[in-house]
């Protein structure tokens, strides 16, 4: 049992913390508005290798951290998941760019608002019960929204599509979308809670820094331990979709080993502490917060963006609630 | 991160499992709620008989440190009462931490047996949150102390063999430096027990001390050290031994009562559920995280508040949620019929205030948060 960063892991977290602050700094998140995709961001970070390296889903996470700290405009999560699936040497020398839709193709064979769809010319997901990869030239536009994220429909049946695997392997890969989402969450929300701290101290108001109130500080003082809870909850997940092992959902005794419970429910929670962490963080700025040019507006749409492009939290948690209590009532 | 509990450990939890299902049976519960003792003197002494307390006494080093996370958190995912034998393990480490020769020969065995408790006399009817304002003293008598005052909340006092008492020895040093704590007998003449009945059945008491007389032998650590041992003790209490996972017996009986009552289809019931699987699974975590920071050598006084505050708050809010689902049966007590999972539901709605309160309130946990983690300015009060 280690139940902190190993020495690895600590390389790993101050080699790209230091990549992306310097890569990084909100100037070029704000340049990448509203598109949502840095180009040049996206090549420094394919001379890095993380694409097509040994990294386990674990040390993606670590990186998933630091990427969302920095509120990153590359499509980390995406990208990470296609290019552990296919392979292609495209995508691994990050000339391709991947994407996965969490929605199923609709009767026309759509799929619609798809994370990184709109700067992806790989994008895989279901059509019927097939789960197919499409290649075909990436829009570069999309729909304006809330994260400046590259969201786009896709076609599922254009291009030069080849059938990848089944619901399962579907399964298996919305997963590993989960658990490395839900680590870039803890990243949006570390950063939303550093913001938080900072501008608190700096400002005064009645001769004092409003951080030296109690209701500023108790506001703030309940976010850390959740967001270390995220972090070991979505560290626990990846371990398990790394060991492969079925797992069990023995939930009356409170032990959940099943990789896919746990990849949802590190999703889950690391959206809700990124929401929550950012809007306190936002509300503590004052009118600040809600001005464009403070940055912490910029965390506060990313940790809703990010989070609800996978879906509704509330079908998340019924989804999970199947997986944990199985059987029905009968009539 | 590596999740995975050794081989041995595994062991040491399914060994424990088996021998709290062998003895935390309804009639021992009953016998709980009837008294208004939580504690099982079967269960604690047929864990001793076989090691399993000795072992996760912190620093008797029997055992994988992190034995002592293990063996509360099977007792409280149970539903089996365990402050009583926790108070008892956890000031056993205290002594073996900082107590003479003399001291651990006299409560270690009796401890890892399964037969002593030992209660805490921290807390004053007018110093909780602020307790370094306590105002029991102890005062030098010739080679002797003379200890007055009166402590509340001393739950198991009317059980225990020891008390371990914070009391003021030099009112001229700050307020938290002139404290020195007392590892003193229980049938020592001049204390007194009164028993305090709470909302949620439980029995504490209040504590009296009128001219208890003691020699050097009964000092804890170091004359006008107190405060550094109850450090040390906290440490050991906080997230690490129990009471950061109450929302694991809930969890159960709210899916017992949602099958029950044919509500287990319904999505609002569902979606809670789900949620406070989630919730009992991150106070788990955190806590791991807290005993394995102690079993590594820390200290994870931080770590441990953060682990209370989410897991007390959470759980206050699920059983909230859950009895508002029952309704009426919600509101129904144990043996009373129809009431929503035997009457666990509207138990939890009773025991769940106290768990904010008791080991630090929130708003302590929060001010020692933003003050000692986040390092913001020290508060305007």
């Amino acid at each position: 049992m280690q139940l902190a960063f190993s020495a690895d892991q600590q390389v790993l977290a101050e080699a790209f913390g230091q990549f992306f602050s310097r890569e990084s700094p909100t100037s070029v998140v704000r340049r990448a508005e509203p598109l949502g995709f840095d180009a040049p961001l996206w090549n420094a970070l394919g001379a890095m290798e993380v694409w097509g390296s040994d990294a386990t889903l674990s040390d993606l996470c670590v990186i998933g951290e630091t990427a969302g700290h920095a509120l990153a405009p590359v499509p980390f999560a995406e990208h990470v998941v296609v290019s552990r699936l296919l392979a292609r040497p495209a995508l691994l020398s990050g000339d391709s760019v991947g994407a996965i839709s969490p929605r199923e193709a609709n009767a026309q064979g759509i799929w619609s608002i798809v994370p990184a769809g709109a700067i992806a010319d790989i994008v895989v997901g279901l059509d019927g019960d097939e789960f197919v990869a499409v290649a075909s030239p990436a829009p570069f536009a999309g729909p304006a929204n809330h994260a400046c994220a590259p969201l786009a429909d896709r076609d599922s049946r254009s291009g030069e599509r080849s059938v990848i695997g089944n619901r399962h392997h579907f399964e298996r890969s919305m997963s590993e979308l989960k658990v490395i989402t839900a680590s870039m969450l803890v990243g949006v929300a570390a950063l939303a809670l550093e913001m938080g701290v900072e501008y608190v101290q700096q400002r005064h108001q009645f001769g004092v820094p409003i951080g030296s109130f109690q209701t500023v500080q108790h506001g703030l003082a309940d976010l850390p331990g959740r967001i270390d809870g995220a972090r070991l909850l979505t560290h626990q997940a990846a371990q398990a979709l790394d060991l492969g092992r079925v797992g069990h959902n023995a939930v009356a005794n409170n032990d959940i080993t099943d990789p896919h419970s746990l990849a949802s429910m590190a999703l889950l929670f690391a959206s809700d502490i990124a929401a929550d962490a950012t809007a306190r963080s936002l509300h503590f700025h004052g009118g600040y917060g809600f001005s464009d040019e403070y940055d912490i507006q910029l965390a506060y749409r990313r940790a809703r963006g990010w989070a609800l492009v996978l879906g509704d939290p509330t079908a998340e948690r019924l989804a999970l609630a199947n997986r944990l209590w199985p059987s029905a009532v009968r009539p | 991160m590596d999740f995975e509990l050794a081989p041995e450990v595994v062991r040491y939890r399914e060994r424990v499992r088996e021998i709290i299902a062998a003895h935390h049976t309804p009639e021992a519960v009953q016998h709980q709620h009837a008294s208004g003792t939580f504690n099982n003197p079967a269960l604690n002494r047929a864990l001793a008989a076989e090691g399993l307390v000795e072992r996760a006494v912190p620093g008797l080093g029997a055992g994988d440190p992190i034995e002592l996370w293990v063996l509360f958190n099977e007792m409280e995912k149970a539903g089996a009462p365990l402050d009583a034998l926790a108070m008892a393990v956890m000031i056993a480490g205290v002594v073996q931490h900082v107590g003479t020769a003399e001291q651990k020969a006299a409560v270690i065995p009796a401890v890892t047996a399964g037969d002593a408790l030992i209660c805490l006399g921290y807390s004053e009817a007018d110093a909780g949150s602020d307790l370094s304002s306590l105002t029991t003293r102890a005062t030098r008598d010739g080679d002797q102390w003379v200890i007055n005052g009166a402590k509340m909340w001393t739950t198991m006092a009317h059980e225990a063999r020891w008390v371990i008492l914070l009391a003021r020895t030099d009112a001229s040093l700050p307020r938290h430096r002139g404290l020195t704590m007392f590892l003193l007998p229980m049938d020592t003449p001049g204390v007194r027990v009164d028993p305090v009945h709470t909302m949620a059945t439980e029995r504490t008491n209040a504590t009296f001390y009128d001219d208890v007389r003691v020699g050097d032998h009964c000092v804890l650590g170091e004359v006008n050290g107190g405060w550094q041992v109850m450090s040390v003790a906290l440490s050991f209490e906080r997230g690490v031994m129990g009471g950061s996972n109450p929302g694991v017996s809930l969890l159960r009986h709210s899916a017992q009562w949602a099958h029950d009552s044919r509500r287990i289809n319904e999505p609002a019931v569902r979606e809670k559920l789900a949620r406070v699987a989630i919730d009992n699974h991150v106070a788990a975590l955190l806590t791991q995280r807290s005993a394995w920071i102690a079993a590594s050598g820390g200290m994870p006084g931080l770590e441990g508040s953060m682990t209370k505050l989410f897991a007390s708050e959470a759980y206050q809010q699920a059983s909230r949620w859950f009895q508002e689902m029952a309704g009426a049966e919600g509101l129904l007590q144990f043996q009373q019929p129809g009431a929503a999972a035997d009457g666990w539901i509207e138990y939890d709605a009773r025991h769940s205030p106290v768990t904010t309160i008791y080991g630090g309130t929130s708003e302590i946990i929060r001010n020692n948060i933003a003050e000692r983690h986040l390092g913001l300015p020290r508060m305007r009060r």
